[in-house]
Formats: structure tokens, sequence, C-alpha cells
């Protein structure tokens, strides 16, 4: 049995070990937001937060996660208590299909916990590992912003 | 022409599926469902047509329900394709909606003694002088809808539409920031078994033998013919089966690829169709004093989708539902029913959501590989779902494709010739359209079908190879020919725009270089050539956004244009592209202008005009597949890199809005012109004429040496 905390929950897989991370997240825990692009690290699909850090779930043995805080993207926030970044995505219509978007957003939640206010470069490079092909980049750079400047104000947005 | 009286026409996709309530209907909860033939591709255009379906209704945009695509009940509207969901399920859907009000006002008149002129609808209710008369739900039990439609325009008069040509949020958007399950890989119906493809290891390869012993998880092998699969309870056993199988089995293999390094001369060389595509004059004997020639070439290019293909299959007696991101339901279900050999009705195709396609990718090859496993599994739901491998290395290409150009000016300086000849595979071998199935496991199986070759549309539907190969300037003399290649060594279909980024290309390059002859500006040479207004609108336009007259000279940057109007029959774009060039090219910024005649939703078509051109630029610096003599070799992101964030250009979007002008489509009209503004900025900057795609070091320096 393996034990974590899967967003905010304290949760028991009855999984071997070496199962790579996504897999038990999309299968016996039943989320959707993890996404499997590549299973090779190259596009970031897969991405969520261990104890608070961007990992690639599709590599990530589960064993790593024994004890340790799992965060996808439904455990940002859902849509009675959206996260500031999922509000601001949606007000820049920050997505096309939408397949990276639950990556990229882990990825942007990492990135606002540890520098408030990063500047244009330090969010490219915060975002670099994840692929995006319908090209909504720059939506979703401006969305990044939009986020960081609202959390760092007492300014709350509607969803 | 005056005296002539116009026979009003029905919109084509109303033509084909006349009924009324197979594209409407009135929900007991107060909603509005709408069926449209078309999918979401994650291009928006369930939002564009809520949008004209509540406005020509005048009922509120959130009552409307959008009931995606099913066979055989939603309308047939092909496929979802070629920029024209606007276009053509717009029409129909504001053509059903202003007829059915027409008819319910009429009703709730007679009923009311109320005269129709003195009815108004406030969201879906019906007014009269004295308070309400009625609504659509309280007459939606009398069967009004169960009638064709009939000609003639009953459709809101453009200014007295509310809520179209306003941006407008996405509806599905929400699911996809929440993570909420949207997609067909989402699924997880009861039963469900898990299905992976083991492909032969290279093309053209023959299973010899499989091997002894038990497959992980107890998955179990299917096999007919030379393809391949896997099937497991849980799904990381499918996985490990597939890559147990994959490692022990053999095949015999051969060499069935051109070399990569000489496609252009095996384009050249190999047995084609000519077809001529326009003839004006005679090119070669026109009086050019100046005269230049150039090629273009482009190696084959992957729709590399971030997601990969997907389908869920159960079969039920002698029927097979299948759930698929498919672009053409009733397309698929055409090619699914003749590949398993029953008949159409036996087969039942219900879109759900994929990750964003640009093309034919593998969204209906997954769906005949799921069912071709499900088989074997009657009454459970199989998912099958293809690997990064799979999706790079399988799904059809965009086709190699050469462009020779001769062009020549007069002695004013003026063009005087263009000839154009586009050499290139077909570019289209979508389901449903032949007697052959184009499905991949189809050539697989022990009961093989052979493959057909891809096929050009003709010009007038937007053509394929020939796509925006005749160039929209002022020439007296002009032929433009097709070479379609007959022998197809990768399989190749269709994808965003193509043959019209190629063509785009070389002929914004060439209209470059013949300015340079004629000591021109590049954009005056243009504008002076081009006879379109609108054409010339959004050049100007994107001219201006780019500050193109007050440009100054830095080292290491260029700036260059590119403009077309999509198929010569959709939107008009214009481009201009700053680059900068380091040890490798960099596009820093887009600037694109774009008259899509009415634009139901700004900010969705902006994105989409957007997302073609960073799909551009990717595709003009980085992407070719690659091969050996057996395999294709760019079956990974590492070996077929798309651009990243840390590259990505910043992009402007304006639009000439035209409210009063039929709606094109968003999509493709930013990708040919893009990658022509970053050859023309590459030139700018380092005088060199790109003529190979991707533009990599390597290119240009061979761009140099052969100057």
């Amino acid at each position: 049995m393996i034990s974590f905390t899967l967003n905010g929950a304290l949760t028991s897989l009855d999984l071997p070990d070496d199962v790579p991370l996504l897999a038990a997240l999309r299968g016996a825990a039943g989320l959707s937001g993890p996404r499997l692009g590549c299973a090779a690290e190259g596009c970031g699909a897969c991405m969520v937060l261990l104890d608070g850090k961007p990992v690639m779930s599709c590599t990530l043995a589960l064993g790593a996660a024994v004890g340790r805080e799992v965060t996808s993207v439904e455990g940002l926030g859902d849509f009675e208590a959206p996260h500031p970044l999922q509000i601001a995505f949606l007000k820049e219509q920050a997505g096309q299909c939408g397949y990276c978007l639950s990556g990229i957003l882990v990825s942007a939640a990492a990135l606002l916990a540890a520098d408030p206010d990063p500047d244009d470069a330090a969010i490219r490079r915060a975002l670099d590992p994840h692929l995006c092909r319908c090209g909504s980049h720059n939506r979703i750079l401006r969305a990044v912003r939009r986020a960081a400047a609202v959390m760092r104000s007492d300014v709350v947005e509607a969803a | 022409m005056s005296d002539v009286v116009e026979t009003p026409k029905l919109p084509n996709s109303l033509r084909d599926n006349p009924r009324l309530s197979r594209w409407l209907g009135f929900g007991e909860g107060g909603q509005v469902i709408i069926s449209p033939g078309k999918v979401e591709l994650g291009q928006g255009i369930l939002t564009a047509l809520s949008q004209i379906a509540a406005d020509e209704l005048d009922v509120a945009l959130p009552r409307i329900l959008v009931r995606t695509v099913a066979t055989p009940n939603s309308p047939d509207e092909g496929v979802t394709s070629g920029s024209l969901s606007v276009q053509n399920s717009g029409a129909a859907l504001r053509h059903v909606c202003a007829e059915a009000r027409m008819i319910f006002l009429q009703v709730a008149s007679q009923a009311s003694g109320v005269a129709i002129e003195a009815l108004r609808v406030e969201d879906g209710i019906f007014h009269g002088p004295n308070g309400p008369v009625g609504s659509y739900w309280t007459l939606a039990e009398r069967g009004l809808l169960e009638c064709d439609a009939t000609p003639g325009r009953r459709a809101k008069p453009p200014a007295a539409r509310r809520l179209v040509s306003i941006s407008t949020a996405r509806t599905d958007l929400p699911d996809k920031v929440f993570g909420r399950p949207r997609f067909v890989h989402d699924m997880r119906p009861d039963g469900l078994l898990h299905a992976r493809v083991v492909r032969p290891p290279s093309r053209g390869a023959q299973l010899l033998e499989l091997p002894e012993g038990e497959l992980p998880g107890g998955a179990r092998i299917l096999r007919d013919g030379d393809f391949l699969a896997v099937l497991a309870e849980v799904e990381h056993d499918a996985q490990l089966a597939a890559e147990w199988l994959a490692m022990r089995t053999t095949w015999a293999e051969r060499d069935t690829l051109p070399d990569e390094n000489a496609l252009a001369e095996w384009l050249r060389a190999a047995p084609h169709q000519e077809t001529a595509v326009v003839e004006r004059g005679d090119p070669g004997e026109a009086l050019s004093v100046r005269c230049l020639r150039a090629s273009f070439f482009r190696p084959p290019v992957a729709h590399a989708s971030i997601g990969t293909s997907c389908a869920l299959a159960r079969w039920d007696g002698g029927v097979v539902e299948v759930w698929s991101h498919t672009q053409g339901p009733y397309n698929l279900r055409k090619d699914m029913a003749l590949t398993l050999g029953i008949p159409e009705e036996a087969v039942v195709i219900r879109h759900v959501e994929g990750a964003g396609c640009y093309g034919h990718n593998g969204a209906d090859d997954v769906a005949l590989d799921a069912a071709l496993a499900a088989r074997a599994a009657p009454g459970r739901p199989v998912r099958m779902l293809w690997g990064r491998a799979d999706e790079l290395g399988w799904s059809p290409f965009s086709s190699a494709m050469l462009v020779d150009v001769q062009a020549g000016l007069d002695e004013a300086g003026c063009l005087a010739s263009f000839r154009l000849d586009v050499t290139s595979n077909g570019h289209s071998s979508r389901p449903g359209r032949g007697k052959l199935p184009t499905l991949l496991a189809a050539s697989h199986l022990a009961e093989p079908f052979a493959v057909p070759p891809a096929i050009n549309l003709p010009a007038e539907r937007g053509g394929g190879a020939q796509r925006n190969a005749v160039p929209g300037y002022r020439v007296p003399a002009l032929r433009v020919g097709m070479r379609t290649v007959t022998e197809m060594p990768l399989r190749v279909s269709a994808m965003r725009g193509l043959g019209a980024p190629v063509n785009v290309w070389a002929i914004e390059s060439v209209m470059d270089e013949l300015a340079v002859m004629a000591g021109a500006d590049p954009l005056d040479f243009r504008l002076r050539h081009l006879e379109d207004q609108r054409a010339a609108a959004v050049l100007r336009k994107a001219a201006e956004m780019a500050g193109w007259a007050r440009r100054q000279r830095r080292d290491g940057f260029g700036l260059g244009m590119g403009v077309a109007r999509y198929k010569n029959l959709g939107g008009w774009c214009a481009v201009f592209a700053e680059i900068e060039a380091e040890e490798v090219v960099r596009a820093r910024r887009l600037w694109v202008a774009a008259d899509l005649g009415e634009v139901v939703n700004p900010d969705g078509a902006a994105n989409q005009l957007e997302g073609g051109a960073i799909h551009a630029a990717s595709q003009a610096l980085k992407e070719a597949v690659r091969f050996d003599r057996r395999r294709v070799t760019s079956d990974s992101w590492e070996n077929y890199p798309i651009l990243r964030f840390s590259e990505v250009p910043e992009v402007e979007v304006q639009f000439i809005n035209r409210p009063e002008e039929p709606p094109l489509g968003a999509g493709e009209p930013s990708f040919g012109p893009t990658v022509a503004a970053i050859a023309n900025a590459i030139h700018d900057a380092l005088g060199i004429r790109p003529r190979t795609m991707p533009f990599t070091p390597e290119n240009l320096a061979a761009a140099m040496e052969t100057a």
C-alpha cells in the first residue's frame, strides 16, 4: 500500500511502487487533470507538484510519493473555489484545445509561490518544459502575469 | 446582371440536411439544443455557433446546449476542416434558427390573436402588447420543427445582431482549467478494458513470429495479419504488455523509403499526374527583361498533437459503437464499415474532444485500432491509446513539397510573367472519400486493403497541393501547374493550410526578390500589383502595426512581410515578422492583420490567428519529419522539436471587421503569410534567401553556398 497526500487528502493506493505516478493518478486515483503526452518527460502534460515542486509524473515511480504531498490541477482549485491562476486563464482565454493546461497551471502555481513577481524571462523559463501546440503561449504568459498581480494585491477576481 | 432574379438557395449544409429538427430543439428545462455537424477541435467553434443561434432566436447565450456530433442523427457536415465551420455550419444554423423563430411566432400569433408584427421575443418568451403569449418551450411539443428548411432570407440584418461580433468566453475552457474529464482519454465507463497497439518496427514490415510466454498482468494478444495489439484490465498492464511484446516479436523488414537527403530529387523523378491549374498568356513568350528562377522545398512535417490519439469502442452484437476525436464522424463511419465488412448502420460514431489536431492526424486510425481490439471482448468498452512514437511516427504527415518559380519584370519594373509548378503528394487521405479505406490498420490486416495515394481536391473546393499556388497579384502571363506524385512512401494527408504554406512562402519570397530587382520597396511593389482591395487593406494595416515605414536597421534583426487570401477564396491575412539571427534564427514579433468578413467571436478568431502564426513559426524554424530507408526516426519530442515558451514570438492581431460580409474561418489564413514573412525577414537580416524549410543554421548555410 502506497500512502501519500493527494490534493490535501490522505490517499492509499494498492499498487506496486514502480508504477509511474501518472498511471496511478489517472488510474486508481481517478484524476483527469494530469495528462499523458509522451511518457518521456518531453512535454509537461503530466506535470504535478511534489511537495510544491513541479515533477513530471509520467516517469516518476509512485514509490517516490510515499509520505509526501502531491498536487495536481484539481488541487489548485475548483469551480467553486478557483485558484487565481485558473481565474486568470479564463479571463485571458488562455488556451485552445486545453490538453497542456493542467501541467502548465501547476508549474505556474509553483513559480508564483516561489516568486510573486516574476519577469517575462522567469515565466518563460518556468514554462519551458511545457509544450503547447495550439500556440496559446502569449495568452498563457499574460494570464500568469495577471494572476501574479492579483495575488500580490488584496483584490480577488471573480471567476 | 441586375435583371436576373437570383433564386434564393439554402446554405450547402442545410441543403444536404434540410430537416429543421435535425439542427434545433427546445429542452424541457428551458434549454435550446443545437446540433451542428461540425466538431470542437479546440478551436472554439461550438461557442461561435452558440452565439449565432442565440442571436437569431433571441435567447440568452447560457440557454444554448450543444449536442456533439453522433451518427446517425446529427447533420452530416462532412469534415471539420479548411476554416469552413463558421462559414458553413454557421450559415446553416443562422438560417434554421431564423426560420424556426418565424414559424414559432406565426403559431403564437394565430393562437393569441396578436399580430405577428406586434410580437417580440425576449429570452425565448413571446411578448404581445398585453404581456407574454407563449414561448419556444410552450410550443415545443407541437412538432413545429418537423419540416424542411425553405430558401429565403429571414435572418436578422447585421445591424440587428446583438450577440455576435462580441468577444465571448469559450464554453469548453472551464473544464480544461479545472482538470475535469473532457477528453476521450478521460472516459471511464464501467467494465473498461485498456488496449495498446504494437506497430511494426518499420514501414512495410511483416510479422514473422510472436514470442512464447505470459504477458505482464495477464494481458491478451490480438493479432490480425500484421496488426498487433494487447488488451488488459489495468491500463498500466496494457502498457507493459505492449512494451514486452514489441521487444520480442520477430518481423521481416525491408527498405521502402527514399533517401531523406535527396527527397527533392526523389519528388522530381517520382511518377506523377500533371494538372494545369491556371494558364493565361504565355509566360515563356512574355517579354520579361529581367527574370528570376527559384525553387523552394519543404520536407514532410507532422501534426504533432500534444495528446496522443485515443478512442473507445464497444461491440454489441453486430454493432460497434465508437467514441472518437475524429474531424469527420460520417467519413470515419464509412471507412470503418468498409474495413470491418459491416454495413454503415452497424457503426455508430460519437464525437468526444481530443487534443488539437490541426488536420488529419491519428484520430481516425486509432478508432479502427480500438474497434479491432474491442471485437475480441464483446460487450465491453475498450480504450485504445497511442503512444508518442505512434503519434509522431505513424500519423499521416503533410507531404514534402517542391515549388519551382520563374518570374519576370517588364521594362517599367512591373510583373510581366509568373510561372509556378508545385510538386507534391496529394494533401488528403481523409477517410470516407474513396472505394478503399484510408485507415492505417486497414493495410496491416490479414486480408489487407491497398493504401490509396493521397488526393488533391479541385481548386474550386480549395485545392490541395495547389492551394494558394495562384498568386493574388496582377500579371499578364501566368501559368500554374501541379504535379501530383502518385507514389506515397510515407502516408500523407491534410494538415493546416494543405499546400498553402509552401506556395505562399514561394510566391511572397519571389515578390520580395522582384521588388529588389525593380528597385522598389517590397510593400509598394506588392500594393502596385494588388487588385484585390481587401488584400491591400490588410497589408497596409499590418505594415502600420509593424511600423514598416519608419523601421530602422538593427544589427542581427530583420523585418519581412507576407500576404495572401487563404485558398484565394477565404480570409485575407497579412503578417509582418521581426526575427533575430544569432546562432539560430528566432522569431521575435509577429504582426497579423486579417479580414475575415463578419467576425462572430473576435477573441476566439484572434486566438486562432495567433495559434496559426505560432504554429507556422514553429514549422518554419524547426520542423522536419526524419527517416531512414525503413522507419521514421523523428518519433519523439527530442527528434521532432517544436517551438517552446522561450522561443515563441509575441503576436499582435488586428481585424478589419466587415459585419455585412459573410464570416470566413480563422484557423489557417495566418499560416502561409507567417512562413513567408519569417523567410523575408531572414533575408533582411542576413542577405540569404531561404530555399529549404525549416530555416535552421544548416539549411541557411547551404542556401548561402548555393547563392
